[in-house]
């Protein structure tokens, strides 16, 4: 079977139908115990006190906006160039997930700034750029909603995508292109692999952060699923018009 | 089981508060979006079939 057959709607819906159920089970699970395991059996912080447990979610979500953009920015790609509905309908979906995990971010990174920073906002080069990839979420959901044509909007909306792929970057290694502000580095650097959060710390900040990843493809596989039945229900929509309008 | 959060207690639950509610609540929506799509699309197979 070539890969790309399971871009085919009705392999999509047979397959995703399929892994749904397990995507759900092992996202709610792991999301449970690693916020418990977060919350109520890790110890403070000597500096931060208690409000390391806030790193449990803010990490995660904000890990998770950015790749919510990724995952919009590939499959905007793939749209331009194979021009698969899946694709450009799954980018849609995954836009207000996308939107709540960096509001996430913000409100939690805000309310753990006040405590830490002494204040809930700075325009410091990670908050200010994730701000505007905040932004960027909002537009490119409202631009596919102001168009009625799915096509155009699935065009518009990718060259959208591809210009926001800067600042969704941006907000990744902003701490390194700007080294100042009042934002610390990342916690979990993927390159070097060294870790600046102790183990006790680290474990369920790992299981955190699966759980997250695997609640955005649930999310992700489920609104893709709902797309795809409305543009179905709409194609049907537009037959009984025209069935009506011949017989008239 | 309750922790002590001491000082930043507020902070810590206000953190968590929001954080639950907004993916309870993105959850949800999808679910509901899912469920309407799904009977919507179901009823007018059913009337394109009697049309056919």
């Amino acid at each position: 079977m070539n890969f790309w057959q399971f871009a085919n709607p009705t392999v999509f819906m047979s397959w995703s139908g399929k892994l749904l159920p397990w995507a759900w089970l092992t996202a709610l699970a792991s999301l449970a115990v690693a916020l418990v395991w977060g919350f109520f059996f890790t110890p403070d912080d000597f500096r931060m006190g208690s409000t390391v447990k806030i790193i449990y979610i803010h990490v995660p979500a904000a890990m998770m906006a950015i790749n919510a953009w990724l995952m919009m920015f590939v499959a905007s790609l793939i749209w331009f160039i194979r021009r698969h509905h899946v694709s450009a309908l799954a980018a849609k979906a995954a836009a207000p997930i996308g939107l709540v995990m960096t509001l996430i971010a913000i409100a939690t990174g805000a309310i753990w700034g006040k405590p830490m920073w002494g204040t809930y906002w700075a325009w410091d080069p990670r908050l200010t750029s994730f701000l505007i990839l905040c932004f960027f979420f909002v537009g490119y959901i409202a631009l596919w909603e102001a168009l009625e044509s799915s096509d155009v909007a699935a065009d518009l909306t990718s060259v959208l995508c591809l210009v926001g792929s800067v600042f969704a970057l941006l907000s990744r290694y902003a701490v390194q292109f700007w080294n100042q502000g009042l934002h610390q580095g990342t916690s979990v650097p993927v390159a070097t692999g060294e870790r600046t959060v102790d183990d006790v710390f680290f474990a369920p900040l790992a299981l955190a952060m699966l759980g997250f990843g695997l609640l955005f493809i649930a999310l992700v596989l489920t609104r893709t699923r709902t797309e795809l039945r409305l543009r179905r229900a709409r194609a049907l929509e537009a037959r009984q018009r025209m069935r009506l309008e011949q017989s008239v | 089981m309750m922790v002590d959060l001491g000082k930043y207690a507020g902070d810590v639950f206000a953190a968590y508060a929001i954080t639950l509610t907004a993916l309870a609540g993105l959850v949800l929506w999808s679910y509901a979006q899912a469920k309407r799509a799904k009977s919507k699309l179901a009823s007018l197979e059913a009337e394109a079939k009697d049309a056919s």
